[in-house]
């Protein structure tokens, strides 16, 4: 027979009491909201798979209360089978998917080309441009933000029928870059800021120019924030949507728009949209989950200096 | 936000005066040729003469010409120093050209009675967009809205902080709550108005509603009365942008330096009191910008309101960009909206540099 020899103190078991229960709340509420942030993915996933009494069943789990088919996906052209025989809709969707990656991914170069630049620059000479200073250049820069997409929008569109723009991929990506650029501008001139000036100091002692230090040297320490930069204009210009419905009718719609024109139509066919929306979000979730460190490091850099 | 530290270079740049009138001459000339196909093509477009131009397009490219001879011509004319000016000057010439040219142009057009589908085009008006602005209840209950999603912001806010504390916890598992926490903001606002709009919140199969139902809602119509449907697209938009603004304030929390809640922790701050007496103040400056950012991409709410209520119920839940659409997309008129648009412009102007100038003063960090 033993006896216990050391007790655990009554304050004790209430600390651990009382941390026990902190342990639970927080994981409580991290699942929760967990649960609230995937849901609407999953079951925009499921519903893709569903047939119409699957639907009306309000069934969820695949393989327990309802079989998955791919009749969504059909819709769109994209089950196994459509895809050995040719399908109309196949190829809108893709003439569509292609013209989101296109713009997209030239809206955000430029924009993180030019944003860079400017920000090196602002972060490293004085300027004096007539009235302006370097503060009021990046304040010009950086108010383009307020600028609401709608008070551009009416007159880009009658400028863009004269300048026969209109419903062209190059229209959408200047304007794409445009919305962006304050943005980039923002990271980048806090990523040059971090930088210590005496590198291209050496540099320069070597005998390298300006743009020759800037390329070799500052360049490649810039670039995760570039990266950053340009992940989050990605996500950005993918999703526009205001400034596609307008300026694009039949050649350069982007997958927004598309998607936008089914929800219209009404007749409820629930896989066929669950399949397009989630082939216009999959792409982001893919970015979204593999380089989600850059898009924190974008978001971060102008909250704390 | 600028550097104190610059980077000061001296160079000796001798240019020759024959290479500074080149510089002057490629700026010159190539403005010389933008002003003369400007000319011919509104000589062409006022009927004077006739050049054979079916668009504007040669316009513009002279205008990228000149504008490709301007950033040179600084090399030209002033060495070292037009190469620093080079950094800045291509994006302040795209920025200047795709918003001071068009945004002057808009006045233009907000002055003037112009539909898209009426053949007889343009013409002047005066302040007639005015007065009908000023008598159309439709657009002062789109602005009335948008004051009410603005204050919504409160409460993203209070939820973006409560997940951002937890995420900065002792926890498991941190990097998948992260990503899961992450996702909502980088799907399209479009698909998203399906997925929840159009889909989940459906009355009969939508699994809010059964959830609803189940919870003994009898009949849950989630945009058939104005507040609910207004509440409704208030949800949809902070379950997108909750992730924004909890990663800037992540990102502050993570910046709070370790000794500063260990110190208050030996003083005896525990739980409530620690967070209003010292987490809270140390994050003012954070949560100043998140908020101020939160409200700028707010006042742009439109793609969830279009593609899932269209303004509806009677104009509830309109915010003043998805009232310009419909007014652009239903009677195509340009002249109307782009008033309306620019006396947004005004009031948004007006309201962020009173808002800014007053979070200054928060957001300096208390020493």
């Amino acid at each position: 027979m033993t006896q216990q020899i050391f007790r655990d103190h009554e304050t004790d078991l209430a600390h651990r009491a009382k941390w026990w229960s902190s342990r639970i709340a927080i994981y409580g509420a991290l699942i929760l909201w967990a649960v609230i942030c995937l849901f609407p993915i999953y079951w925009t996933l499921t519903t893709s798979f569903k047939l119409a009494p699957d639907v009306m069943k309000g069934n969820m789990i695949p393989w327990v209360d309802f079989t998955p088919q791919w009749k969504g996906w059909e819709a769109i052209g994209m089950s196994p089978e459509a895809l050995q025989r040719d399908s109309t809709v196949r190829a809108e969707f893709l003439k569509r998917f292609t013209n989101s990656t296109v713009i997209a991914l030239s809206a955000s170069t430029l924009a993180v080309l030019l944003g860079s630049l400017a920000a090196y620059g602002l972060s490293r000479f004085q300027y004096r441009f007539g009235f302006m200073k370097n503060d009021d250049i990046s304040f010009f820069f950086l108010s383009q933000l307020i600028l609401p997409p709608v008070v551009l929008a009416l007159p880009f569109l009658v400028l863009y029928k004269e300048l026969a723009l209109l419903d062209t991929r190059i229209g959408l990506i200047l304007l794409y870059t445009l919305t962006v650029l304050p943005i980039v501008i923002w990271i980048m001139k806090d990523q040059f800021s971090t930088i210590p000036t005496e590198l291209e100091e050496a540099a320069m002692v070597d005998g390298l120019g300006i743009w020759g230090a800037f390329f070799t040297i500052i360049l490649p320490i810039a670039l995760p924030g570039m990266v950053a930069a340009f992940i989050l204009s990605l996500v950005l210009t993918w999703n526009e949507y205001f400034f596609a419905a307008l300026l694009t009718s039949t050649h350069a719609n982007t997958l927004p728009v598309m998607v936008a024109s089914q929800t219209g139509s009404q007749g409820i066919s629930w896989w066929s949209m669950a399949a397009l929306s989630f082939a216009a979000i999959l792409p982001l979730i893919i970015i979204g989950v593999l380089l989600e460190r850059f898009i924190i490091k974008g978001m971060a850099a102008g909250a704390v200096k | 936000m600028s550097s104190a530290e610059q980077l000061h270079v001296v160079t000796s740049d001798e240019i020759s005066p024959a290479r500074i009138r080149l510089g002057r001459l490629m700026i010159w000339a190539s403005a010389a040729l933008l002003a003369l196909v400007a000319l011919a093509q509104v000589a062409q477009s006022t009927g004077r003469a006739e050049f054979g131009f079916t668009t504007w397009r040669p316009t513009l490219y002279a205008y990228c010409l000149w504008a490709t001879a301007l950033c040179w011509a600084q090399v030209v004319i002033r060495g070292e120093r037009g190469k620093r000016t080079l950094f800045v000057l291509p994006a302040a010439l795209f920025v200047v050209s795709l918003t001071v040219f068009p945004l002057l142009f808009g006045l233009v057009i907000a002055f003037s009675s112009w539909n898209l589908s009426n053949p007889a085009g343009r013409s002047f008006n005066g302040a007639a967009n005015l007065v009908q602005m000023w008598n159309d209840p439709f657009y002062w209950n789109a602005l009335g809205n948008m004051v009410w999603y603005v204050l919504a912001i409160v409460a993203e806010y209070a939820i973006a902080f409560s997940l951002a504390l937890l995420l900065n916890a002792q926890i498991r598992a941190r990097k998948f709550f992260r990503v899961a926490f992450l996702l909502p903001l980088m799907l399209s606002p479009v698909a998203v108005s399906w997925m929840i709009g159009k889909s989940m919140l459906e009355a009969r199969f939508g699994p809010i509603s059964r959830l609803a139902r189940w919870l003994g809602v009898d009949n849950p119509a989630f945009f058939e009365t104005a507040w609910m449907a207004k509440t409704t697209i208030m949800v949809m938009d902070a379950w997108t942008f909750i992730p924004f603004m909890m990663i800037m304030l992540l990102a502050g929390l993570q910046a709070i330096p370790k000794e500063l809640t260990e110190a208050a922790k030996v003083d005896g701050a525990r739980g409530w009191k620690a967070f209003w007496e010292v987490t809270f103040p140390l994050m003012l400056p954070v949560s100043v910008t998140a908020i101020l950012i939160r409200i700028i991409f707010k006042l742009k709410l439109a793609d969830v309101v279009i593609n899932v209520t269209s303004g509806g119920p009677g104009g509830a839940t309109d915010t003043v960009t998805s009232f310009i659409f419909r007014e652009y997309r239903e009677r195509s008129n340009v002249g109307y909206g782009t008033m309306l648009a620019m006396v947004y412009l005004v009031l948004i102007v007006i309201f962020m540099t009173v808002l800014m100038k007053w979070a200054a003063r928060y957001a300096r960090p208390r020493t």
